[in-house]
């Protein structure tokens, strides 16, 4: 079982102890444990189930590469799932429970699939899920939503109860990882005097040196480690950051650094966590190497931990996985393990070392220890399901036969070292195939690049391959140096390396035969294992891209981050091609998953998106209507009295509008001054109708298409004088077609003397509405607004009550209408004027809805309803607004392709149900006949529907399908209930046709 | 995330600052022109794995459009330039030459 030693445990303060709870039970730990070490200290060695099989699994690492030990952390607003426990440090009050069993950890109904693991080999969803199709949405997809994933996602009702930031930081040097590579390559960054900042995603400086020893110019190395980090934190120019890991490198020497603020101390304020947005001059990746398991059968049962992870939990936690520990290996660094547990004076039954030849001078210290060596031979397969009993030995030559069985508590394997490469690779660095470790390291040669073609990652330390401590001083002091362009100063002197080589060992025994290949586990997290690739392998997978894909070897949460070489040299060796060939997957970021919180930062609720407020907003928020979002606006759908439906209300406004007189706040809408002497002429391009003609005093309702031909923007256009144009588009439309402008002056006709403002905030606008309308301006007093003075279609600056007003004689509900624009200072005034003038009028604010149901009285399209992007004028029966004489326009040349003139294009119309029922929004209306697919043929659709006060029954318009040519004919739309609509095909001017009424 | 110097307005930017605006130097066909060139000028662009040409705004800074010469595989960006002129100058062109032998304006795909 697994302990806590009386001695050691160089991370934890023995004299606080730290009260937690796991899976409803309270356990103890030190302040400076982890999650791993404090579950381990309890002998919590079973901690979690796997995804696939429910096998039984423990802490297997010490670090970010963890695989197995994933939780549910905290409760409620506080839930979080695939917490890394690993990586989590301990705190008084934390709460964890373990994942993916039913209904406990230790008995787990889901286990049975490690029975039917021979029927669950790779690719086995896909195989299985394709057939008979009908089964998947009943069948198939209920027992994977089931069975899938890991953590329960967080209740949805519940809002993330923490806070979160974002923080920019520039530096000249950034520097990641604050191992020795990293605090050397840091010191000699800053001893040039440029900025630097170095992070590390640990709570603690000196990285594995720290645990592994050594002397660095004739002192212990954590001496140096403690004067280094002294030395640079009494630097200015110098930012240290621990508990902040560089989860990716981006072009240009960008990086996202993740800083775990509170996530340790949930008591003390302030954010959970932090997002770094770096800029960096150069970066100095010193990133360490993780360690390789060794592929032998139960190789995942409890109590099997990468050797360099045993010593981890020895030294810094003082935690023993088992009295007795059998060490496995291919290189001399896993003797370290060995000799550190003796010397804490634990037992080492026996060093499995694969090599024939054997190690070297750390081989024979630990034989000189008393510790029995054997070389050349391979664990067979371990013994126990929960926790490890024993291994079986035999030769790493054969095939597997048992030579003797040793009983042990635990087993530390070591396949050997990985250099960590994902933030060099982020942004294009390449690697190479180190043929004596076995492994990919950095090209040097072919470094990401920056935006002057300069090198801006360098290496340092074991992340570019150098591995005893004396090769990381020395490359780090290297990179330190290239980082800033200055001179490399003399490195200090480190142990110079004084191991054996070492030999690739990808499975163990190397002629183990398909049974045990069953149980080599390459991927523990997802289940994936040596005869999973070479099955994928003899299915035609080749690239290692589709392998992992087709397997999921390497696409949990940990990103393969100790599976993918291994899993790639099976691959590489089933296919019989060296590894380099094979390649690796590409390393993407994040490096290990960030909150998405983190990325979110401040941006929630109201600071996630500017709201826009028009003049009159306070007004409009004092009646509390229904608003509705319109861009960025918020404009009321309506505004209900008590007791009021939207229904109700809307009704109520479009009749009082009609009848006597309304209020519309049409502030939102685009306002564009066009100015120059060439404005004609690029309105003239802009528009599909001509408005170079257009009279000063005038107003003329214009297209705008997009050089595709399909229709993009409508409104009012008004001369203002012979070089002065003011465009009005729609609410959503002013910025886009402001930049639309911008771009074909700047981009095409940049020789055109024209300027485009947008002024849509400098206006309050009001449309007046309503057979009142003119006598309510009368009333106010000012300017002459008689039908004489100021017809339909004109406008005119002057004076309405006392307020700077220009009135634009434009309508877009039918009725008798002015839109008078006043300076945005005095919106809210004039607002106030005419509601209380309007009194004696019965004048009511009407809102959005009433606005739509007007237009669509009045067959008025609407952008958005009406058009959706593939929608060109003539579709609209709009080609009254489209000019026969111009020569060009954008999207003039568009519209001349045959589809466009095709005749069977869907062209707008009106639809008048035969019930007088509303036709639901969007419905489809049905033709004989079926498609390829088996679906019922359509020939239109509706684009806008609603009841009509006026009318009293149900009007839309719709597309259909040769529509204007088929008037009186009856069509039918089914809806999702299975009832059939009928509706007849009519006008889409359902109300005052001639315009008799807008015109008085 | 590139880093882009808006020739108008001098600022060296974060590209969160800037909006791309795909291939430049593209010559507008309009009435009259037949399908086939019509077609070419609406949809079809280059998309090489190297030396680009390519439009830019500076949409949260001055608002100009500008040209950048860029390398799509290395990212490197060889110059900006003026959005107001049919080619690369010559003095980016030299550049590029320089830094990527063999290379044609107009045939860099």
């Amino acid at each position: 079982m697994s302990t806590r030693l009386a001695t050691g445990g160089r991370l934890l303060d023995k004299t606080k102890a730290v009260e937690f709870q796991f899976n409803g039970k309270r356990l103890k730990g030190y302040a400076g444990d982890t999650l791993a070490s404090a579950l381990l200290a309890n002998d919590q060695m079973m901690v979690g189930r796997s995804f696939k099989y429910h096998r039984p699994r423990g802490v297997v690492a010490s670090g970010a590469e963890e695989p197995n030990a994933l939780f549910n952390m905290g409760q409620g607003a506080k839930f979080e799932p695939n917490q890394r426990a690993t990586t989590t440090e301990l705190f008084s009050g934390l709460y964890a429970t373990s994942q993916n069993h039913w209904p406990t950890l230790e008995f787990d109904i889901g286990a049975i699939n490690t029975l039917l693991a021979r029927f669950l080999p790779a690719g086995f969803y896909y195989k299985m899920f394709m057939y008979p199709r009908t089964f998947w949405k009943h069948v198939y997809e209920p027992f994977v939503r089931q069975s899938a994933g890991l953590g329960k996602a967080p209740d949805a009702e519940t809002k993330d109860a923490d806070t979160y930031e974002h923080f920019y930081f520039f530096a000249d040097v950034t520097v990641i990882g604050g191992g020795v590579a990293g605090l050397q390559a840091a010191k000699v960054a800053a001893k040039s005097g440029q900025k630097v900042l170095l992070i590390e995603q640990t709570s603690a400086w000196g990285g594995r040196a720290a645990v592994d020893g050594g002397e660095v110019d004739g002192q212990p190395v954590a001496d140096w480690i403690d004067a280094t980090i002294a030395e640079l934190d009494a630097m200015e120019n110098v930012t240290l950051r621990l508990r902040t890991m560089a989860s990716g490198v981006y072009d240009h020497g960008y990086v996202l650094g993740y800083e775990r603020v509170t996530d340790h101390q949930p008591d003390v304020t302030g954010p959970r966590h932090r997002l770094w947005r770096i800029r960096a001059g150069h970066i100095v990746t010193a990133t360490g190497a993780i360690e390789r398991p060794l592929s032998f059968a139960g190789n995942d049962v409890p109590g099997v931990l990468l050797a360099a992870a045993v010593r981890d939990y020895a030294v810094n936690w003082g935690v023993s996985i088992g009295d007795r520990t059998v060490v496995v290996t291919n290189n001399d660094n896993a003797y370290r393990t060995a000799i550190t547990l003796k010397e804490l004076g634990l037992e080492v039954p026996a060093i499995i070392d694969a090599r024939a030849e054997g190690g070297g001078a750390l081989a024979d210290k630990a034989r000189d220890m008393g510790i029995r060596v054997e070389n050349g031979k391979a664990v067979v397969k371990v013994k126990g399901t929960k926790r490890v009993e024993g291994v079986a030995i035999g030769l790493q030559a054969g095939e597997g036969a048992v030579l003797e069985t040793i009983k042990c508590e635990a087993v530390a394997m070591s396949g050997g070292w990985s250099p960590v490469v994902h933030l060099w690779s982020h942004c294009g660095g390449k690697l190479i195939w180190d043929e004596a470790e076995a492994h990919f390291r950095p090209d040097p040669d072919r470094a990401p690049k920056g935006d002057a073609g300069q090198a801006f990652v360098t290496c340092a330390g074991s992340a570019s391959g150098a591995m005893g401590l004396g090769d990381v001083l020395a490359d780090a002091t290297s990179a330190g140096a290239k980082a800033t362009g200055k001179r490399k100063p003399k490195a200090p002197a480190g142990d110079a390396r004084d191991e054996a080589p070492m030999a690739p060992v990808w499975m163990m025994p190397q002629g183990a035969g398909a049974k045990l290949k069953m149980k080599m586990w390459l991927d523990p997290q997802n289940d994936v294992k040596v005869s999973d690739v070479q099955l994928a392998a003899r299915e035609g997978y080749e690239s290692v891209e589709h392998t992992k894909r087709y397997t999921t070897l390497g696409m949990a949460t940990d990103q393969g981050k100790l599976s993918n070489i291994n899993g790639l040299a099976i691959l590489s060796d089933a296919l019989n091609q060296p590894i380099p060939q094979t390649g690796t997957t590409t390393f993407r970021p994040p490096y290990t998953p960030i909150s998405m919180g983190a990325i979110a930062g401040e941006a929630r609720v109201a600071t996630f998106q500017p709201i826009r407020r028009t003049p009159m907003q306070d007004w409009h928020e004092g009646q509390n209507p229904f608003f509705e979002p319109v861009g960025h606006w918020r404009r009321a759908y309506c505004y209900n009295r008590p007791g009021e439906t939207h229904g109700q209300a809307v009704e109520r406004e479009i009749n009082q509008t009609r009848n006597s007189l309304g209020l519309l706040d049409a502030s939102t809408l685009g306002k564009l001054i066009v100015k120059g002497p060439d404005a004609g002429k690029f309105l003239d391009m802009l528009y599909t109708n001509m408005m170079s003609t257009l009279i000063p005093g005038k107003c003329r309702y214009g297209l705008m298409c997009t050089e595709n031909g399909f229709l993009s923007d409508d409104g009012v256009v008004a001369r203002i004088d012979e070089d002065t144009f003011l465009c009005h588009t729609t609410t959503g439309g002013a910025e886009r077609i402001h930049a639309h402008m911008e771009e074909w002056l700047q981009t095409e006709w940049w020789d055109w003397k024209v300027y485009v403002a947008n002024v849509t905030e400098q206006f309050a606008q009001v449309a007046v509405v309503g057979p009142n309308a003119r006598k309510l301006l009368e009333k106010l007093g000012g300017m002459d607004v008689s039908k004489e003075a100021l017809g339909f279609m004109e406008w005119a600056d002057g004076q309405i009550g006392g307020f700077d007003a220009r009135v634009y004689r434009i309508s877009f509900s039918g009725e008798l209408s002015y839109e008078i624009a006043v300076p945005a200072s005095q919106g809210a005034a004039f607002w106030n004027a005419l509601m209380e003038a309007g009194e004696e009028f019965g004048v009511m604010p009407y809102g959005t809805e009433a606005l739509h149901v007007m237009r669509a009285e009045k067959g008025f399209i609407m952008i958005g309803d009406e058009t959706d992007g593939t929608v060109i004028p003539q579709d609209l029966g709009l080609n009254w607004a489209i000019s026969k004489k111009k020569e060009d326009y954008l999207g003039k040349r568009a519209q001349e392709r045959s589809h466009m003139a095709d005749p069977n294009r869907w062209k707008l119309v009106g639809l008048e149900t035969v019930d007088g029922s509303v036709l639901p929004d969007g419905a489809y209306a049905v033709a004989d006949g079926k498609n390829e697919n088996g679906q019922r043929n359509v020939q239109g659709r509706v684009t806008s529907t609603y009841y009509s006060p006026t009318l009293k029954k149900g009007i839309a318009m719709g597309l259909v399908h040769r529509g204007p040519d088929r008037m009186g004919e009856v069509i039918e739309f089914p809806t999702i209930g299975g009832a059939n609509v009928k509706a007849r095909i009519v006008d889409p001017v359902f109300y005052d046709k001639e315009g008799e009424k807008q015109n008085v | 995330m590139l880093i882009l110097e808006c020739p108008y307005c001098g600022v060296k930017g974060e590209e969160t600052e800037f909006h791309g605006g795909g291939e430049a130097h593209l010559k507008r066909f309009g009435p009259g022109s037949d399908d086939d060139q019509f077609h070419d000028y609406l949809f079809s662009r280059v998309n090489p794995k190297g030396v680009h040409l390519e439009r830019w705004r500076h949409v949260n800074g001055c608002g100009k459009w500008f040209h950048a010469a860029r390398d799509t595989m290395t990212l490197e960006v060889f110059g900006t330039y003026s959005a107001q002129v049919f080619e690369p100058p010559q003095d980016i062109k030299d550049k590029i030459s320089a830094k990527r032998p063999g290379w044609q304006w107009r045939e860099f795909s």
